[in-house]
Formats: structure tokens, C-alpha cells, sequence
């Protein structure tokens, strides 16, 4: 197999994989599995909060003794906030994979055999 | 898998802060070790806590009609073995619970001990018992980050159980009722982050060779065309 054909055939198997991954959430969202009965705001409600609702359930009279010293002022700011997590994140692993696959095409250029250095 | 700030009883919180800290503390010399012995580990570090940051932060819909987020602590465990991911999973979750109200200071140590102590053991020895028995390295990749994560929520169903039994079926009643909430809804998400990390490991295995070898992750590094190709150059 030449190089080219090996590439492209990595490339489809990211490309199927990446596919894969949104179909997982995409189909569910899509069809709107076991959402029926669900009143319109509570459908896909976040599994920490229902654990909460059955906490109060079980457990009627349990007070939660400390509360956040911080709580986001409305939905908006919050999921502001997780949105920023999420971009710190994908930042930080975006500049990696780029510094990498940048050190590695030069490596290319120089010479196959040179090992990593800091 | 956030325990919410306040919800687990003041002598259950202090039990899982003292079970979660020796982890912690021995992960942070594990990760002082690493750096200190593998400098170029440091880029690859900061992609498994990236990896973790941006999968905690992101509530996926599941087949169930609930939802919910994953973990990623699967790849560090398996990029640096499991100590280090106590570490970084104990950055996140304070992140969590000081700025979004998310989990919370209480219940950080029951929190930091499913998704940076279980869930990356379990993650990890899944990986292991995979390449013991010869499956592909991807396959063993897939099993950490799904394990990895299913294990994070099952643990903190367990420790809601343990919190908050069933007034007619106890703690095992309980526990049920919490899985039910938890481990469910987490399946697809399970396995699409087990997907995930293998596009990872192989977008790693193409551009960090040299790190992954001196991690003992050769069998992360495609073997043909670079020591083949030479020839054309236009490989990769």
C-alpha cells in the first residue's frame, strides 16, 4: 500500500469514528426517545438534578447543610460559564495537537531520525 | 455525577475527603515526578487535563430523555496511569463547584474520589486486562474511556445509595433508584466517549511518536509509514 492510500484510509476510519460519535447523540435528539410525557422545560434534564429531586424524594427531610459560596445568577450566566470551561479546554488541546503536529512535520523536513526534545 | 454542594450527610462527606486525599496527594508527586523525569511530557499532560476539562463541561442528550456529561479521565489513565488523574480531575471538579455551583466543597472529596479515583483505576485496568489478553491497543483505549466514565457514576450512585437510603427498600433500594438515574443515561455517553479517545490516541499516535514510546504506548504509534516511506517524504 503507498503512503497516500494509508493516509486517506486513516482519515476515513477518524471521519467514520467522529460520525459515529454525533449519530450517538444526534439519533436519541433526533427521534426524541422516551422524552414523551416529559413536560416541554424538563426534557433532557441533566442527571445531577434528577439525582437531587430523588434525594428529596427518599429522603423528605434532609436539609442540605452548606450551600455554593457562588451560584451563577441565572441559567444564562451559567451555561456562559460552562461554555468557558469547554473553550479553555478545546484551547488547550487544540494548542498541544498543533504544536505537535507542527514539531513533527519540521522533524520531516530535517531528517526522519531525530528523537523529541523538550 | 456531581454531588450537589450540601447533600451528602457532614460524617459521610469527611469520610470520602479522607478516603479521596491520599490519592490526591499521591497523584501530585506522581505528576511532579513525571515532569521532572519526562519534560517533554508536559504538552501531553496538558492535552489529558484538556481532555477532561472540555468533556466535564459538555451535558450530552441520552437515549434515556435525560442527560448528562462525561468524564475523560480515561486517557490521562491511560497516557500517565491512574494517580496523576486525581490531580487533574481535582483542578476540574474545584473548578465546578467554585465558579458554576456544580458539585460543590463538601462533596468534593466524594465527587474527586468517582471521577479521579475509580472511575481512572477502572478505566486503566481495563485498558491493562485488554492488552494482557492481546486485543488491539485501540480496543483496550476504548474500554478505559467507557469504563472510565460508566464507573465514575455507578460509584456515585453508590454513595447516594449510602447517603440516602430507600425509607422502604434501604440502601440497596436506594442504589438502585440512583443507577437507574445515573448509570443508564451514561451508557451511549459511555460509549461515545470511548470513540472519542480512540480518534485521540490516533491523532496522538501520528504527531507525539516519541512521546508515546517512552510512555510505553509504542503500540499507540502506526508502524509502517515512517520508517517505510523515506522514499517520497510526502507521507505524512
Amino acid at each position: 500500500m503507498s503512503p497516500g492510500t494509508e493516509t486517506r484510509r486513516r482519515t476515513w476510519v477518524d471521519v467514520l469514528l467522529l460520525v459515529a460519535v454525533v449519530a450517538i447523540f444526534a439519533v436519541p435528539l433526533a427521534l426524541r426517545l422516551n422524552t414523551e410525557g416529559q413536560p416541554d422545560g424538563e426534557t433532557y434534564a441533566g442527571s445531577d438534578s434528577t439525582a437531587i429531586s430523588t434525594v428529596e424524594s427518599n429522603n423528605p427531610n434532609y436539609e442540605p447543610w452548606f450551600s455554593p459560596l457562588f451560584e451563577p445568577s441565572s441559567g444564562q450566566v451559567e451555561s456562559g460559564l460552562f461554555a468557558l470551561q469547554a473553550a479553555v479546554g478545546a484551547g488547550v488541546l487544540g494548542y498541544v495537537l498543533g504544536r505537535l503536529s507542527d514539531r513533527r512535520r519540521r522533524e520531516g523536513d530535517s531528517g526522519p531520525a531525530t528523537p523529541p526534545s523538550a | 455525577m456531581h454531588i450537589a454542594e450540601g447533600y451528602l450527610p457532614p460524617v459521610q462527606a469527611a469520610a470520602w475527603t479522607l478516603a479521596a486525599a491520599p490519592f490526591v496527594v499521591h497523584g501530585g508527586r506522581a505528576l511532579i515526578a513525571e515532569v521532572r523525569e519526562r519534560p517533554e511530557s508536559r504538552l501531553l499532560l496538558g492535552a489529558a487535563g484538556a481532555f477532561t476539562f472540555v468533556l466535564s463541561a459538555i451535558k450530552l442528550p441520552s437515549v434515556t430523555g435525560s442527560s448528562s456529561h462525561p468524564t475523560g479521565t480515561g486517557l490521562g489513565a491511560v497516557l500517565f496511569r491512574p494517580p496523576i488523574m486525581a490531580v487533574l480531575s481535582t483542578i476540574v471538579l474545584l473548578f465546578q463547584a467554585l465558579l458554576l455551583a456544580h458539585g460543590g466543597i463538601t462533596t468534593l472529596g466524594a465527587n474527586v474520589f468517582s471521577m479521579g479515583v475509580v472511575g481512572p483505576w477502572v478505566g486503566y485496568g481495563a485498558y491493562r486486562a485488554c492488552r494482557a489478553v492481546r486485543l488491539p491497543f485501540a480496543v483496550g483505549v476504548f474500554a478505559a474511556l467507557a469504563l472510565a466514565d460508566l464507573s465514575t457514576y455507578v460509584t456515585t450512585s453508590i454513595q447516594l445509595g449510602l447517603a440516602h437510603p430507600d425509607p422502604a427498600a434501604g440502601v440497596p433500594g436506594s442504589m438502585a433508584e440512583f443507577l437507574g438515574v445515573f448509570a443508564l443515561t451514561q451508557i451511549p455517553l459511555a460509549i461515545a466517549e470511548g470513540l472519542l479517545g480512540v480518534v485521540v490516541f490516533r491523532l496522538l499516535g501520528r504527531v507525539a511518536p516519541g512521546e508515546l514510546r517512552s510512555l510505553g504506548l509504542g503500540a499507540a504509534v502506526p508502524a509502517p509509514p515512517r520508517q517505510a516511506a523515506g522514499a517520497s517524504g510526502s507521507g505524512e
